[in-house]
């Protein structure tokens, strides 16, 4: 089994979520994730690894730093060094030495944003690889294969995702169409027992999408669901309108991912020029470092029944007054009962 | 600071030197290595990691071309580069150029020198040298030296003489701005020997130089390619031969195993380790046994492992980097070759080092194909840790009198 089972619920999905503590005010809470590689505390941010490896911190540094979790990404391991010799290396975390969690991503969306000779049909994504130039189709019962060889923890669906600037019927499309991908990749995963599939919720920016989208899939039984297609350049207004619909409206007991936020591209390499490459990892791990401790300071707070008070510390030290906070963050906050000064 | 010799063995000095650092109660070992670093860090190496190294040498090498330029910075931090660099517990040996980056030669003057940093160009007299090692504080510097007599293809005799000169003229200058420094009295002058390839000169060089109070000797000018090193040999003994025995001789430029190995018979006791970076920087692995007395089980898997390496070696491969254009030796496997690419075995079968404790050679394949910065780190554990094992297993081959053996065994390795 993929978590502890609970007794009642053989036929559907394990719940690899448990709630430690939620904020009366708002919506947020702490918990635990149970997962084959070991419990990982939430609310958490996942280091992203892209290519097997975290740039250029070790293993033993992520572990030491606490990283129970991080992301691979499916694209970029699928081609290099394919799914064939990580299965052979005893999976991504026998190919990395990485003993805690993985998260894997579909794919989809670095092909789509990534490869210019991408072309999407029901079938699936359709691409010419940049490296030898063959053509490929991304199914989503292919991204599933792919993530059943590299054995992470969490894996996602295939999902069709456009930007979320775009407008028009191509909105809609690509939402039905990404509950259509939901059932097969249900229908494909190998390995139920050891990863847990993620839904993953679409309809951009439009309320009404985005509602029929969270009606469907909640309708299945999956083991978390992650929010997507927002951080695409979308205003913070829009996005964490989305976001709060999203959180709405997701079952309580399930963990929600929220896709794109916080993204390793956030480290400026390029502004340091020493010839010495070791002054770019202090960063990193600096970086990961203070991203690990806001969550879990977040999470305590969360756990202390002072979240809301946490929030206005953090915003006063970020901002100096209150009223130097963005508006959308304001909003943001109000909407779930927190105010700020 | 005293060096006691436990044992002279044709001509190897094995030993201690006593009595370094601020406090005076560190201890080298010679023959033995110095870190190497650039810009005060060894390479691709956090702290962190670089303390997961066994064997870490006891005394640092710097280079005056990364530091220079930062030395108003320095001077007003005022607790001197070893704090500064985060290696306040380090040795500190601090040299005028990078060995891996040679500068371009013609701008030594009979007033100044010249280093070259990211930067740019830093020109120093022997007074505005000294004022940067005030704010560097280390514990051995080289003097300012006159470097360029073995530049140019061929080496004239009134370059060599020009050489020698300038460098004797530098160091007398430098030690009498030291005796007016109370900041550098803690630190030692390492007097350098110049002279191109000229034996008159290098013999007034080591004579002269041997005559003032420096704490130890730079033998410079002996690098270039192997070739121009064998032709030099004869001229390193001769050298030695004038210097005093209780004074540490260092040399610069010299890193691969079997040329450590020529200098150690000819009187030199401490090494660069730029050896290692050069190999990780073209994405290959320390690989040399120096198992001079392996059990016989191992001599034969290690001599399968061999035989297949030596033969694919004779195709030599030059990797084209952006830091050496040195071609790879037979001293290391490139990790970049495809055959690597499903090998699940540790870089070398034994190594107690991080990387191939955790990780296999497949792994380091699909970090150097992917071009991610985790393959200089992991190659650069090893690359060192193996390389400090070298200078480990001379010690103790010296000690047992097995110098020959191990001395046979590279040889042997080497194409």
């Amino acid at each position: 089994m993929a978590a502890v089972a609970s007794p009642t619920s053989l036929e559907s999905a394990p719940r690899i979520m448990r709630l430690v503590a939620e904020c009366s005010r708002s919506r947020a809470r702490a918990g635990e994730l149970r997962l084959p590689h070991g419990p990982v505390a939430t609310p958490v941010f996942m280091p992203v690894g892209t290519q097997a490896t975290m740039k250029g911190i070790t293993a033993e540094q992520l572990d030491a730093l606490g990283c129970r979790i991080c992301l691979g990404n499916t694209y970029h391991l699928g081609l290099r060094p394919g799914p064939e010799l990580i299965q052979k290396a005893r999976g991504l975390h026998g190919f990395m030495n990485w003993p805690h969690n993985l998260l894997t991503d579909s794919g989809g969306f670095q092909m789509v944003s990534l490869v210019s000779l991408s072309e999407v049909t029901e079938e699936g994504v359709r691409f010419r690889s940049p490296y030898d130039g063959d053509e490929t189709l991304l199914s989503p019962e292919r991204s599933v294969e792919i993530q059943n060889a590299l054995g992470s923890d969490i894996i996602m669906q295939l999902d069709d995702v456009v930007s979320s600037t775009m407008t028009g019927p191509r909105v809609e499309e690509a939402m039905y169409r990404s509950i259509r991908w939901l059932d097969r990749c249900i229908a494909a995963h190998q390995r139920p027992d050891k990863q847990n599939l993620f839904a993953i919720i679409q309809g951009g920016l439009d309320a009404d999408l985005r509602a029929t989208c969270l009606k469907e899939m909640t309708k299945r039984d999956v083991p978390g669901f992650a929010i997507g297609g927002l951080s695409g350049g979308e205003s913070k207004g829009q996005f964490w309108r989305m976001v709060a619909l999203s959180t709405s409206r997701l079952p309580k007991d399930k963990p929600r991912y929220l896709m794109g936020v916080g993204h390793s591209r956030a480290f400026l390499h390029t502004l340091l020029h020493s010839d010495n490459t070791a002054a770019l990892h202090h960063l990193t791990v600096h970086n990961i470092a203070y991203q690990l401790r806001l969550m879990s300071a977040v999470r305590t707070s969360i756990v202390e029944k002072r979240f809301p008070d946490f929030v206005r510390d953090f915003m006063g030290t970020m901002y100096g007054d209150p009223t130097l906070c963005p508006s959308w963050a304001t909003e943001a906050l109000a909407s779930v009962g927190i105010t700020l000064g | 600071m005293k060096l006691s010799l436990t044992k002279v063995v044709n001509g190897c000095r094995l030993g201690k030197i006593k009595n370094l650092g601020k406090t005076g109660d560190r201890t080298m070992d010679i023959p033995g290595c110095l870190l190497y670093t650039k810009t005060g860090s060894a390479p691709h190496l956090t702290h962190h990691m670089l303390h997961k190294i066994h064997g870490v040498p006891a005394m640092a090498q710097l280079t005056l071309s990364s530091l220079a330029e930062h030395h108003e910075v320095l001077a007003e931090y005022k607790e001197g580069v070893g704090k500064f660099i985060g290696m306040p517990e380090s040795l500190l040996y601090c040299s005028l150029h990078d060995p891996v980056s040679p500068c371009p030669a013609g701008y030594v003057t009979n007033k100044s020198v010249s280093v070259w940093g990211v930067g740019g160009r830093v020109e120093m007299t022997a007074s505005k040298f000294m004022a940067i090692q005030q704010a560097l504080q280390p514990d051995w510097f080289q003097c300012l030296s006159d470097g360029e007599a073995t530049c140019d293809e061929t080496t004239s005799i009134k370059r060599a003489r020009k050489s020698v000169d300038r460098s004797l003229l530098f160091l007398d200058n430098c030690l009498k701005l030291q005796e007016e420094s109370e900041v550098l009295q803690r630190s030692m002058i390492i007097g350098v020997i110049e002279g191109g390839d000229v034996m008159e000169e290098r013999l007034r060089s080591a004579r002269e130089t041997a005559k003032r109070p420096v704490g130890g000797f730079l033998l410079d000018g002996f690098q270039g390619t192997p070739a121009t090193l064998e032709t030099r040999l004869h001229l390193l003994s001769s050298v030695t031969a004038e210097l005093p025995e209780h004074k540490p001789r260092l040399i610069c430029g010299v890193s691969q195993p079997d040329e450590v190995l020529e200098c150690i018979e000819r009187g030199v006791d401490l090494f660069e380790s730029f050896f290692p970076y050069q190999a990780t920087e073209r994405g290959c692995a320390l690989t040399f046994s120096f198992d001079y007395q392996p059990n016989p089980e191992e001599t034969l898997l290690q001599q399968n492992g061999t035989q297949e390496e030596v033969k694919y070696v004779d195709q030599t491969k030059k990797s084209k980097t952006t830091s050496c254009n040195q071609e790879m030796t037979s001293f290391e496997i490139n990790l970049k070759e495809k055959k690597y690419q499903e090998d699940f075995d540790p870089l070398v079968r034994g190594c107690p080092c991080y990387c191939c404790k955790n990780h296999t050679r497949a792994y380091i394949h699909h970090l150097l194909v992917t071009n991610e910065l985790l393959a200089g780190v992991l190659l650069m554990m090893h690359n060192f840790e193996h390389y400090f094992g070298f200078f480990q297993a001379i010690r103790e081959a010296l000690k047992s009198d097995r110098l020959a053996q191990l001395k046979e065994l590279i040889h042997r390795q080497a194409s």
